[in-house]
């Protein structure tokens, strides 16, 4: 079947079979490998990406679901050179050790921080409910998704 | 998984006619109930038949007394949503409560009903509200509807296109999540809608159900006080791995005294 969609605000158009999860369109079809694979299960968040502006599970959507879509990826957030607020903030504030998780949480604090400019602690952690990291403990995650609230 | 065709029509009827075509096809709806079952080989599907692109499925309204809400609302929706805060503010808690922010912005409120997991959420919330399931070609009341564990009143090429819920005079909802999948170990919808107090409980037994005996004690006296040495006879508990059968009738009694307490003045 063919799929058309934005991705990164880029139009592709590829023949993918409707089995095709979107994370592995992604990944395998259009080469973008940022966004990660963990469980497939839909309990990980690795594969967050923004559809229409929402954050949503990747492997738990189907890539003909997204037709027609405006799909975002943790590719999609730097500027050139100039790396998005919240990476940046990730990176000062060790928000990541291995970096496995890092793309989705990302893509998740960024959806929060739409909805929700100046969120609590509490707020940032139960926001994080669907994606775990194995490394950090979460402590500076957190810190660091607070310190873009703050930025702004 | 296993290979499937997929559709996508924008109309009920062109989906109704899809489910007709092939015995061995499915609706999709968030699909994040149906895609994992999928990949399990669970499910398999020779055609999924995707019902995103009906537009006449999403939006909630206030109309005569209830709020109307499509099959294809999103618990984020209804979560975030100013009339149902305004109106049932128990059931926008009850939507904020499910899984986790990525599963809320596809999971539907018709598909959570539908599936009808006995540790789901919205069963008690329509149960406790007295609400009523639409679908293409008739009503059917919450009581009515929901038969016994992923069992529903639903024939198999029928369409659920909306819920209507009465607007009831007060209403709360508490669950003890699992910790990990925020599914309910218990969840207990306690409300008073024009025919009295309704008392819907979740994920202690293999169906939604109502405690009738904690309605009654209610009715009499609407405290705390007044259901806690009551025993709650004739149902099967569940029991496995996150709660055993007493743990989860003692927490059914402890949810309900919460509720109680959270909705009296
Ligand atoms: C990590 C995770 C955590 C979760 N936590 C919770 C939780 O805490 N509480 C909770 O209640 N749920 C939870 N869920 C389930 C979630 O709420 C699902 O969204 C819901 O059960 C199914 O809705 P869906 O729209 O995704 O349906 P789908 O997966 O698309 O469909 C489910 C079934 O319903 C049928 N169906 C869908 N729409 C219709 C319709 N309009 N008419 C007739 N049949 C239809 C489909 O054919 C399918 O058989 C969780 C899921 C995940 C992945
Ligand atoms: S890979 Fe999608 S949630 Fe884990
Ligand atoms: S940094 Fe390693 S999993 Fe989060």
């Amino acid at each position: 079947m063919e799929v058309s969609l934005s991705v990164n605000g880029k139009e592709v158009s590829e023949d993918v079979e409707p089995r095709t999860l979107l994370v592995d369109f992604l990944r395998n079809d259009l080469g973008m490998t940022g966004t990660h694979i963990g469980c497939e299960t839909s309990q990980c968040g690795a594969c967050v990406v923004h559809v229409d502006g929402r954050s949503i599970k990747s492997c738990t959507l189907l890539a003909v679901q997204a037709e027609g879509a405006e799909v975002t990826t943790i590719e999609g957030l730097a500027a050139g050179d100039e790396l998005h607020p919240m990476q940046a903030a990730f990176r000062e504030e060790h928000g990541l050790q291995c970096g496995f998780c890092t793309p989705g949480m990302i893509m998740s604090a960024v959806d929060l921080l739409k909805n929700n400019t100046d969120p609590t602690t509490n707020e940032i952690r139960d926001w994080l409910e669907g994606n775990m990291c194995r490394c950090t403990g979460y402590h500076n995650i957190v810190k660091s998704i607070k310190s873009v609230a703050e930025l702004e | 998984m296993y290979q499937f065709d997929y559709e996508a029509p924008d109309s009920i009827e062109a989906a109704v006619a899809a489910l007709r075509e092939n015995d061995e096809s499915k609706l999709v709806a968030g699909g994040m109930t149906l895609l994992p079952t999928m990949k399990l080989r669970l499910a398999r599907p020779e055609v999924l038949i995707d019902i995103n692109n009906i537009e006449s499925l999403f939006g909630i309204s206030e109309l005569e007394e209830s709020l109307v809400i499509g099959a294809m609302t999103r618990h984020a929706d209804v979560a975030m949503s100013s009339i149902v805060q305004n109106f049932i503010p128990g059931l926008a808690c009850l939507a904020e409560s499910i899984g986790d922010p990525q599963v809320r912005n596809r999971g539907t409120i018709g598909g959570s009903v539908a599936n009808n997991d006995s540790a789901a959420d919205y069963p008690a919330g329509l149960v406790g509200l007295d609400a009523t399931v639409v679908t293409d070609r008739r009503e059917i009341s919450a009581d009515n509807f929901f038969t016994d564990m992923f069992e529903t009143a639903l024939e198999v090429d029928e369409i659920i296109t909306a819920v209507r819920i009465p607007i009831p005079q007060r209403a709360t909802y508490m669950k003890f999540p699992n910790p990990a999948s925020r599914y309910a170990v218990v969840g207990v919808m306690i409300a008073e809608v024009s025919d009295g107090i309704r008392v819907a409980v979740t994920g202690a037994s293999p169906c939604v159900f109502r405690a009738t005996v904690l309605e009654e004690a209610l009715e009499e006296d609407f405290t705390p006080e007044a259901i806690a040495n009551i025993a709650i006879d004739g149902v099967q508990f569940n029991e496995d791995i996150h709660a055993s059968a007493e743990f989860r009738a003692h927490l059914v009694k402890v949810m309900a005294r919460r509720a109680v307490l959270a909705i009296s003045s």
